[in-house]
């Protein structure tokens, strides 16, 4: 059976758009809205996503507030301070790389500041997972796995750290999968697939690396620093 | 999508404003300022939080249909955490009856 | 038309000259590697049908068994693993993506004008994500099953069932993807891909309900997704957040749990709604009355319906101020869809009123919900819950809402696109009959059940007291009368797809910009975007030349 090719027009229109250009639209204007339209709902059901667990957080910490602090003080703040640094440079790489796109700049360009925002990426996980999360490993204080604590607050403080390990944990997950769009862009932008007309998907992908920065903008200080530290003098 | 392009000194002027957010919030952490720890400490992530979505993220430069979609989305937390909060904490301001206090006890055993 | 005369083929209808969706391309590839939204609605169809008898099975071993006061059908265990799959089925593989994923995916880019959805591949992924959870389901339930109640509620569903809850969890997990994306769609290509001409005051009603229920889906359905991972990490690592033993709430699993599911009604009942709208309007002949209300009221019952989670929670011991708040909310709530049925009402009053199936589930619907509805006023009145609650009269009540409204209206949709989606006509007599067996049926099953409640049967329980045994056999009666009604457009649909009358463009002369186009579809929709000048539903001015 035949397979529709489209009308006259169509065809006669197909040629007049840019590579990337999907037919559902009327044109590539209409296509980036949708498409930023598209990731920002997407972003909303992150919010809720993770919301659900910043909520759950909030509400046992008003409930078990000296248990949170006690646990919250057990975490490392020059580390958590210093992945924040890292993050927030990647941020800044991501919006640098898409500027290269707009601004045409050659494709070199592109992909050096997106293989930068996934080595600070990975940089952020490497001293998460090799420096934080080892160190709470031998210091027994993974809940479920090898929870060992026996200092005040116990219980309440084990709740902490099974919020500690979920959060991070999935805000960890979501960079992965963000180091993995990368790649792909990377592979993208090699075979000269952007340029100042067409850079939707680096924009799309900059939203969501973004939204993953701003969780940790969160993160940070509700879990490392509403701790009472001042009584601690420095940890 | 706006096609509003950010100059790149702004890009710079964010990022170092957002480290020294992070500087200030981890320094503040070690000072007493007792109940408003919590509320410094959520000011400037706020802030730090505002500048990624106004710039990076290039809502300055949006359509309003952009910024209603973000609103919604933290309104809607917010519905979460209210009226789950107003449950939690207002449990225990009407009376137990006598004997769910051994029952209590012996759940929680908490402080 | 030419005078020559053509040799007619009596075997071949017409339509098999012409290149439309469905004959576009053959083969298996071409329908499971397909983008065009046509095609994935049908993928979806077939999946929740087969997924609607599944969950259906469950619930005729459910009244068998309750025939009997001390019934033997099934164990106890295993009875409380028959209402668990039945919910879990029914509520998240079917009633959820029912309307939107079917009806709305077909119709949504018709109806706006354009060419397809925004983002066509999402949509297929949405369906293979559908299959994916509904396939982790179907395990679950094959594996041994799962015990805790749709609900899930903590402690027994995260310390002590040994069921396969994980599993199931996993599967409502990942099928709330696929509703997330097909919301997403549906936002972006109502927002941007409008014709030219279409305003928003011009849209369907279906289309503010589908946009509605969209929302929901946007921002509901990822607080259940958490809370099932939380409850996963729970049974996984035998601590979690809503362990008492270190301070957890298992109180706080039901507001995460509810501030979806409570929404998610919304989501089941909303498009429905949509449905109504076209068909009340169509086969009355009339303009909707009180276009904007409607509207408005699709978009409050969406905002509104995010306040009042805690009125399924009003007996667990959770603080009489919340419970206050939450139950005068939920009187709130009610006002918008009452809107709705008055509109719904003075629509059909003095209207040119024709009795084809799809007009017969419109007007059952109206009866239905409305008795749901009010019936759900009693739920959230305070002092009436805790008699009510946990007992039949909820059971009737949400049956009330989602068979005796939902699942009329979407038989009524399908009926009523389905000329415009197979190119064929059904036979009405057959449907008019299966309608008057469903409506039968289902009053017969689920109105005894009001009574049941009202004196005080537990739900939940494979096992009651002998003074409840004759409403019990009335409610398992009707059961099997609306099995069988719902069997019966099972079969006469599938034959009419080969045998049944073509259709023309709009066999129901009604107005929208779906039925501009031939049935079947063309892949394309529409060889030029139609550019539109009127305002939805221009049948006939009130009191005016009626067509």
């Amino acid at each position: 059976m035949p397979n529709r090719e489209g009308t006259v027009s169509e065809m006669a229109a197909h040629s007049a758009h840019p590579p990337g250009f999907a037919h559902q639209f009327e044109d590539m204007g209409q296509q980036r809205e949708a498409g930023s339209l598209g990731m920002w709902l997407f972003l909303v059901t992150e919010i809720m996503f993770f919301g659900g667990m910043f909520a759950s957080y909030i509400i046992y910490r008003a409930l078990h507030l000296p248990a949170f602090e006690t646990g919250s003080r057990l975490l490392n703040v020059r580390l958590g301070a210093a992945n924040t640094g890292v993050l927030i440079a990647s941020s800044l790489t991501m919006a640098l790389a898409i500027h290269a796109a707009q601004v045409g700049k050659r494709k070199g360009t592109i992909i050096f500041y997106l293989l930068l925002t996934m080595i600070l990426g990975a940089a952020f996980l490497g001293l998460k997972f090799t420096f934080e999360w080892h160190q709470d490993w031998i210091e027994g204080l993974v809940p479920g796995l090898n929870w060992a604590y026996s200092g005040p607050h116990a219980p309440g403080v084990e709740l902490f750290f099974c919020f500690y390990f979920f959060m991070t944990g999935l805000h960890a997950l979501h960079m992965i999968v963000g180091i993995g769009i990368l790649t792909v862009l990377i592979a993208m932008a090699g075979r000269g697939r952007f340029n100042d007309q067409y850079y939707a998907p680096l924009e799309i992908t900059g939203l969501y690396w973004h939204f993953v920065d701003i969780v940790w903008i969160f993160l940070f200080p509700l879990l490392y620093l509403i701790g009472g530290r001042y009584a601690m003098g420095g940890h | 999508m706006s096609e509003h392009i950010v100059p790149v000194r702004i890009y710079i002027a964010v990022f170092l404003a957002l480290l020294i957010l992070t500087g200030l919030t981890t320094w503040v952490a070690f000072i007493d300022l007792g109940s408003m720890n919590t509320v410094a400490a959520l000011a400037i992530a706020v802030t730090k939080m505002l500048l990624v979505i106004l710039f990076f993220m290039h809502v300055k430069y949006s359509p309003g249909l952009t910024r209603l979609v973000v609103l919604a989305g933290f309104f809607w937390l917010a519905i979460l955490v209210a009226l789950t909060l107003a449950d939690e904490l207002t449990r225990g301001w009407t009376p137990k009856p006598e004997s769910w206090s051994v029952l209590l006890l012996t759940v929680r055993g908490l402080p | 038309m030419s005078t020559v005369v053509q040799p007619v083929d009596d075997l071949a209808p017409p339509e098999s000259s012409r290149v439309h969706y469905l004959n576009a391309k053959y083969g298996v590839r071409s329908w499971l590697l397909t983008t065009d939204h046509k095609r994935i609605a049908l993928l979806y169809l077939v999946s929740i049908t087969l997924m609607f008898f599944v969950g259906g099975a469950f619930a005729v071993l459910m009244r068998l068994h309750l025939i009997e006061p001390q019934g033997t059908l099934v164990e106890p265990d295993t009875y409380n693993k028959l209402f668990t799959l039945h919910g879990i089925i029914m509520i998240f593989f079917f009633l959820v993506p029912s309307i939107p994923a079917t009806l709305g995916n077909f119709l949504v880019p018709m109806m706006v004008g354009a060419r397809d959805l925004a983002f066509p591949k999402l949509n297929l992924l949405s369906w293979y994500i559908y299959v994916a959870g509904a396939i982790l389901a179907l395990y679950s339930a094959i594996a041994g099953g799962v015990d805790t109640g749709w609900t899930f509620y903590t402690p027994y569903s995260s310390t002590f069932s040994h069921t396969n809850v994980t599993a199931v969890a996993v599967g409502v997990f990942v099928m709330g993807f696929s509703s997330i994306l097909t919301g997403l769609n549906f936002i972006v290509t109502i927002h941007k891909m409008r014709a030219p001409g279409l305003t928003w005051f011009r849209l369907p009603l279906f289309l503010w309900a589908i946009y509605a229920t969209s929302i929901i889906m946007i921002l509901g359905t990822p607080v259940i997704a958490i809370t099932l991972f939380l409850l996963g990490l729970e049974r996984l690592l035998h601590i979690g957040i809503f362990d008492p033993a270190i301070g957890g709430d298992p109180i706080l699993f039901q507001h995460l749990f509810w501030f979806y599911s409570h929404p998610a009604v919304y989501i089941m009942i909303l498009p429905a709604m949509g449905v109504m709208s076209e068909l009340i309007t169509c086969f009355s002949r009339k303009r909707i009355f009180g276009y904007g209300f409607v509207a408005f009221s699709s978009m409050a019952i969406a905002v509104i319906s995010f306040l009042v989670w805690g009125h399924h929670m009003f007996v667990t011991g959770q603080s009489i101020y919340a419970a206050l708040i939450f139950s005068v909310l939920s009187f709130l709530v009610a006002i918008p869809s009452a809107i709705k049925v008055f509109n719904w009402m003075a629509t059909i009053y003095q209207g040119s009123i024709s009795y084809q199936a799809p007009m017969l589930y419109a007007l059952g619907f109206i009866g239905l919900f409305t008795m749901g509805g009010l019936t759900g006023l009693f739920l959230a009145s305070l002092a009436t819950d805790v008699h009510l609650n946990g007992t039949y009269f909820i059971v009737a009540h949400f049956h009330y809402i989602m068979v005796g409204g939902t699942v009329m209206a979407y038989l009524g949709g399908i009926h009523f696109w389905w000329p415009k989606i197979t190119g064929r006509m059904y036979p009405d007599g057959w449907a008019r009959f299966a309608a008057l067996v469903i409506f039968v049926g289902f009053n017969l099953t689920f109105f005894p059940q009001f009574m049941l409640g009202y004196l005080g049967m537990p739900r939940r329980y494979a096992v009651y007291p002998v003074e409840f045994q004759v409403l019990n056999v009335m409610s398992s009666a009707g059961a099997s009368i609306l099995g069988i009604g719902y069997l019966i457009p099972l079969i006469y649909l599938v034959w009419s797809m080969r045998y049944g009358p073509p259709a023309g463009p709009n066999p129901w002369k009604a107005k929208g910009l779906e039925w501009q186009t031939p049935s079947p579809p063309p892949t394309e929709n529409f060889p030029e975007i139609p550019v539109v000048t009127e305002d939805a539903y221009e049948y006939a001015k009130p009191g005016g030349h009626r067509e």
